[in-house]
């Protein structure tokens, strides 16, 4: 199981702030691939992926169980 | 030693951010403070709401901080971000930088301010009269509706 993170916008379309993934390892093409799937009134144009914290820019970046994932809109503060 | 560089839910102390940097090496402490903005483009904001991947996004400010100690060597940074519900005025952000001489401290903390803009995991909803809306990027340039981001996005 993968969680994946929520925030902002994503968070509110959604109504929580955490995606449950029923899988225990896949890469972030197939993450993003299968949020689109399972969301689908989420818009993923333009959102990165942070595993443990780092954003992740290689689409074939394996994640497992255990990763802390989330899905970074593009950011606004200051 | 007080945390150099956190996201808060209260207000801002600037200065609190200062002592944070205040060295007797130091012959500069340059303060930027930056406040939620009633117009923007002829349109009154009611209010702001800040949200943050908070461990990730204090990850960042830090890695900030070493970027500007990469180029600054004597730098000392400090950077704190507020978010939750912020009225008008009110401080979303603090970044005190010291240098021994003035012009480092002036470029030092611009430099930081806009790798925020880039980098950490913060994302501002604009609330006015008729609505409200999640901001799109740091620029300040692209709006887009909720979960609906536009073009533009400057992660590196």
């Amino acid at each position: 199981m993968i969680n994946v993170l929520l925030f902002a916008g994503l968070q509110e379309k959604v109504g929580k702030s955490e995606i449950l993934v029923d899988k225990d390892i896949l890469t972030i093409d197939e993450l993003v691939s299968h949020i689109r799937e399972i969301e689908s009134r989420l818009d993923l144009t333009n959102v990165m992926v942070a595993v443990n914290e780092e954003l992740v820019n290689d689409p074939d970046q394996v994640i497992r169980a255990g990763d802390t994932v989330a899905l970074l809109p593009p950011v606004s503060g200051g | 030693m007080a945390k150099h560089f956190y996201i808060t839910k209260e207000p801002i102390d600037i200065n609190a951010v200062v002592k944070n940097v205040t060295h007797p090496h130091a012959g500069a402490i340059n303060t930027f403070i930056g406040t939620v903005r009633e117009m923007t483009k002829g349109k009154r904001t009611l209010f702001l709401e800040y949200d943050a991947y908070i461990p990730m996004a204090e990850k960042k400010l830090e890695q900030i901080g070493s970027e500007v100690n990469s180029r600054w060597k004597e730098a000392r940074v400090s950077i704190v971000h507020r978010i939750g519900r912020l009225e008008i005025s009110d401080i979303a952000v603090a970044i005190a930088v010291s240098t021994p001489h003035r012009a480092d401290s002036y470029e030092a903390s611009r430099y930081a301010i806009e790798r925020i803009k880039e980098i950490v995991p913060i994302w501002k909803k604009e609330h006015w009269e008729d609505g409200e809306e999640w901001i799109g990027d740091q620029l300040e340039k692209t709006v887009y509706p909720s979960g609906k981001p536009g073009k533009e996005h400057l992660y590196d």
